[in-house]
């Protein structure tokens, strides 16, 4: 039992608890670090042997410079730790990134979401990251910090550049993801999520479309479109988004968006669905979000 | 050799004191460590609820939390549920129902329902259901586990 329960984790060698940004970049520049938030994807993973942890266990939870959701006029910052729990109580978040909003309470469980990082969930970079499509639709940005040799040197990346392929990001390994930033959504900002599933909770999405931009009447502008679970990567349909943008979105119109987002995916076939399915459920839900988006 | 470290932590009210791997989850300590049983390992990733405890007032699932992530954090189990009064009203409900089969959710689902009450006092059928999609249950259907949580809600 307990061989069982270590497997994929005995290259684990050391534990850190910093308490400070500045000593936990000094840690992840010491030496191989397996960064520990929330747990959620590092425990299943290292069971199942799809990832070795090894080197120092660095838990970055107690890290106050992590956390906290910071709303202005201009920006919010959604703290590396903030829970997803926190974003779906969030009332501020509601009013105005409701999008984000809506993906948490689609999100795996109570129990998971209280335990799951936003910071994780970018960082595990799975192509169906729920908490992802909404931040792409927000053009949210990745702040990365490192210890320099003498000081924390920090850089921000567009989500949108963020990912290189399933699990994969250009995070290098010293830097700690610290926060996501985007600019606060203007007053008529509209989103939607949807994700398709065998059923309503704890499961990894076949097929998941976001949708947002500023509404007017029946149009959208500065129009946003993202995918999931149907590319490498979470992604932004810039074809879509084209699609959309500043037309009425009558039935007709809706339909060729849909159409657009269908031949703008890449899904592959495996466990959970099909490409001619994913690519239909696509279609599908980006038709029911535009439709959604201007008839209420 | 895996690494090990002493964490300290409060446990059903009381301080605890253990000294645990690395690479340990919380369950496992629980179990192994503690000799507290009531959690069950049947998942291990998360994804049934069978090993839901308290921690800091929220409902986790300690399979898939580090054992050394319990340092200095509040603890409930299945064993700390009932007060010095007797069985928490939601251990009393399940009994009183009928709402137990083969009794291996039963713990996680006690747990998960407590947490969804402190929450909200007066659920409806729906919050329950909701608040319990991270407890997989194989024999019962569900229907009396919501009834005894709608039970408890009573009082």
């Amino acid at each position: 039992m307990a061989g069982a329960a270590t497997r994929g984790r005995s290259g684990l060698d050391d534990y850190a608890a910093p308490t400070s940004l500045v000593e936990a970049a000094q840690l992840a520049a010491d030496g191989p670090v397996t960064i520990l938030a929330g747990g959620t994807d590092l425990m299943p993973q290292s069971e199942w042997g799809k990832l070795e942890l090894t080197g120092r266990l660095l838990n970055i939870r107690r890290i106050p410079e992590l956390a906290g959701i910071e709303v202005s006029g201009e920006t919010v910052r959604l703290g590396a730790l903030v829970t997803v729990t926190e974003i779906l109580d969030s009332d501020t978040l509601a009013r105005r990134a409701g999008v984000l909003v809506e993906a948490a309470d689609r999100f795996a469980s109570e129990q998971l979401r209280n335990m799951s990082s936003i910071g994780g969930n970018v960082c595990n970079a799975s192509p169906a990251g729920d908490m992802i499509i909404p931040l792409l639709l927000l053009d949210a940005e990745a702040e990365l910090a490192r210890w320099a040799g003498n000081k924390l040197d920090s850089r921000r990346v567009p989500l949108d550049r963020f990912f290189t392929g399933p699990g994969t990001t250009v995070r290098r390994a010293d830097e700690i993801l610290t926060a996501l930033h985007f600019p606060t959504p203007p007053d008529g900002f509209v989103g939607g999520f949807r994700k398709f599933g065998p059923r309503p909770a704890l499961e990894i999405a076949m097929a998941a479309v976001g949708i947002a931009g500023v509404r007017d009447a029946k149009t959208l502008s500065n129009a946003r479109a993202a995918f999931g679970a149907v590319a490498p990567t979470p992604m932004r349909g810039r074809a879509t988004e084209a699609a959309i943008e500043g037309t009425t979105l009558d039935g007709a119109a809706i339909a060729a968006a849909g159409e657009t987002a269908a031949g703008e995916v890449s899904p592959i076939t495996d466990v959970r669905a099909s490409e001619w399915y994913r690519r239909h459920l696509v279609r599908v839900l980006t038709e029911e979000l535009l439709s959604h988006a201007v008839d209420t | 050799m895996p690494s090990t470290l002493e964490i300290a932590f409060t446990l059903n009210g009381r301080p605890a004191r253990v000294s645990v791997a690395v690479s340990m989850s919380a369950l496992a300590m629980l179990r192994e460590t503690l000799d507290l049983t009531g959690a069950k390992l049947a998942c291990g990733e998360g994804e049934c609820g069978a090993c839901t405890i308290i921690v800091d007032g929220m409902s986790v699932n300690s399979c898939i939390l580090f054992a050394a992530d319990c340092d200095g954090r509040d603890i409930t189990t299945i064993e700390g549920l009932q007060g010095d009064s007797g069985l928490d009203p939601v251990q009393r409900a399940f009994i009183e129902l009928g709402s137990v089969q083969c009794g291996f959710c039963t713990p996680g689902m006690i747990m998960q329902a407590r947490t969804i009450l402190d929450r909200h006092p007066n659920p409806d059928a729906e919050t329950i259901r909701r608040g319990l999609e991270g407890n997989i249950c194989r024999c019962t259907g569900y229907s009396k586990i919501i009834e005894a949580v709608q039970a408890a809600a009573r009082g």
